[in-house]
């Protein structure tokens, strides 16, 4: 890995941006996930500013990099950062969840940039893996990531697709575990204990690696190991916080599905973009 | 008369291969039961187009939504039992909310699956499928008119799910009928009862139509094949035309094609009506022969029902 080439004050920076709305965007819709946005920021920012190959003004390029968001309550996040990247104003994200906006509650077809419809959870690693084999087919070289959240990993269908993607030999799927421990009714090891997760994947025959979730390095690192792997699909465990960056949201499942107020988030957001 | 039986499913497999020849964006996805219906044929003809998952179908549909957002026009079949039964979920989210190119064909579908049981009978695939916004709902009649109508999905935009009986049926397309998707077929003309059917139970109705003409009874019998969208034009029109409808599937007689029908005759043109199908209730093991007997789902069941709307007309 070139240390040098990574411009880790620009990944902050979108980090930070993107932090800032998705809390403004949850606040103004006065509903939405702000819990599971959050502690993905530094995964998708280093996907959509590092290590993708995608061009905001052709959305629909046949040789793109994809981007799958399974954990598509997550919406705020890749709408954040889709915005960011410019594939949409970001003066639109405020339309989020309101009526006649192409902004849905879960990642809708529609929004250039959005790969796959993600919400009902547990399909978003098949459909990687229908985008991979179509890869392998027509002899392309372009890469399909999957973000998937821990709770997520109940679902039977995951299981399905973790055993599928090694028979095919899907070396161009990388799959990526938004570990932050919480879903919905609390803590994942109270709801469905679902450690070792990492023994788990490894069983299934993937190739499984385990970052800090917010470390941009070690996230790179990850990506560039999936990527030389031959033959076998990579799993990323990144280890995260729910609600990360925001002290009162941080490990409270409560804000799985809660929006702060306006206040508050004005205040919060002032202190992260002077940071 | 000399009737020729062919099955739906060699009629499939083959029109695949031609696809899969003229048309390398076509891909087949199977769940352990390619052999069975034949599928494994594309598989042995085109290898690296050609995907088993295993028996996981919601895993099947939702890399069939991959396949189908990176340009591929995927084929996924298995039995109508799984399908849509173990993945309806993958179907609506991956599908046909963002309107994919997928083309769900079950076989096996109905009672007539036969000894197997219920566990393995679909009756409620057609209702169900229906519900689903964006899906077309095809049942063919015969081997001739599933080659046609599988061919046209795959050259039409859009989820579609296809609907196959296993036992091989009479013909009753020749090349020179020709079948169209969306478009309800007259088969035969009559005026005083219009028989409105889809898949084996077309030819029952046929069937029906020849005994009600003994009894001086014309019937129309239209094969609608299209289950949704309905041609409710067709069917309104026949309704004018003969007062009274009797409509006949392999399914049950709730949110199929019978429900279709009432539901299109009703808005616009209100006509005495019965359902010919599975009376809401599971089946059983037995023959197919003997289940269509025992489920009233025969040219007989449609004759009487026939005959009993016109008497109280």
């Amino acid at each position: 890995m070139e240390e040098q080439s990574i411009p880790i004050g620009m990944l902050l920076q979108k980090a930070a941006k993107i932090r800032a709305h998705i809390l403004e965007m949850v606040a103004e819709a006065k509903s939405g996930h702000p819990g599971g946005s959050l502690s993905a920021v530094e995964i998708l920012v280093t996907l959509f500013f590092y290590k993708m190959r995608h061009d905001p003004k052709r959305p629909d390029w046949p040789d793109r990099d994809r981007f799958v968001l399974s954990k598509g309550h997550a919406a705020p996040v890749l709408y954040s950062t889709l915005a960011e990247a410019g594939y949409l104003p970001t003066s639109e994200l405020k339309t989020l969840r309101k009526i006649n906006s192409r902004l849905q509650g879960h990642p809708d077809h529609r929004v250039p940039g959005v790969e796959f419809p993600g919400g009902s959870l547990g399909i978003g690693l098949s459909a990687a893996i229908g985008m991979a084999l179509a890869g392998k087919v027509d002899k392309k070289d372009y890469r399909v990531y999957a973000l998937l959240g821990d709770g997520e990993l109940d679902e039977g269908e995951t299981w399905e697709a973790a055993m599928a993607a090694p028979k095919f030999k899907l070396d161009n799927l990388t799959a990526i575990v938004d570990r932050n421990g919480i879903q919905q009714d609390g803590l994942t090891e109270q709801i469905m204990p679902m450690e070792p997760v990492g023994y788990k994947w490894k069983a299934f025959n993937w190739h499984v690696l385990e970052v800090d979730g917010f470390d941009f390095r070690q996230v790179i690192d990850a990506l560039e190991k999936a990527e030389s792997m031959r033959n076998r699909p990579t799993v990323i465990i990144a280890h995260t916080v729910k609600g990360k960056g925001v002290s009162f949201m941080e490990w409270d499942p409560a804000y799985h599905g809660k929006a702060p107020d306006k206040d508050t988030v004005r205040k919060l957001v002032k202190t992260m973009l002077e940071e | 008369m000399l009737v020729q039986l062919a099955s739906m499913r060699d009629a499939y497999a083959e029109v695949l291969l031609e696809l899969g020849q003229e048309d390398s964006r076509v891909v087949v996805l199977g769940a352990d039961t390619s052999v069975s219906i034949k599928t494994s044929l594309f598989g042995d003809r085109f290898p690296d187009r050609f995907f088993n998952v295993g028996i996981a179908e919601a895993n099947m549909m939702g890399i069939a939504a991959g396949l189908a957002l990176a340009g591929k026009i995927p084929f996924v079949t298995t039995y109508a039992a799984f399908v849509p039964g173990k993945c309806l979920d993958q179907i609506r989210n991956a599908i046909a909310y963002p309107n994919l190119n997928v083309k769900i064909v079950s076989s096996h579908g109905g009672l007539t699956v036969g000894p197997d049981g219920a566990s393995h009978q679909t009756i409620e695939d057609v209702a169900t499928m229906r519900a689903v916004p964006r899906m077309h709902v095809i049942v063919p009649a015969d081997a001739p008119s599933t080659r046609s109508l599988v061919a046209q999905a795959c050259r039409t935009l859009g989820p579609f799910y296809i609907r196959l009986s296993r036992p091989s049926v009479p013909t009753i397309y020749s090349a020179s009928k020709d079948v169209e998707v969306g478009k309800a077929k007259i088969l035969r003309e009559g005026s005083d009862i219009g028989i409105i059917a889809c898949g084996i139970m077309v030819n029952e109705a046929m069937e029906a139509a020849e005994t009600l003409s003994k009894t001086g009874i014309s019937a129309e019998v239209v094969d609608s094949h299209t289950v949704k969208p309905l041609d409710s034009e067709t069917i309104v029109r026949v309704a004018r035309k003969t007062g009274t409808l009797v409509t006949a599937e392999e399914q049950n007689v709730i949110g199929g094609l019978g429900g279709a029908v009432a539901e299109a005759i009703t808005e616009s043109y209100p006509v005495p009506i019965t359902r010919v199908g599975v009376r809401d209730t599971f089946g059983e093991s037995g023959e197919h022969e003997e289940l269509m007997v025992k489920y009233g789902l025969t040219s007989k069941e449609i004759a009487r029902a026939a005959k009993h709307l016109i008497k109280s007309r």
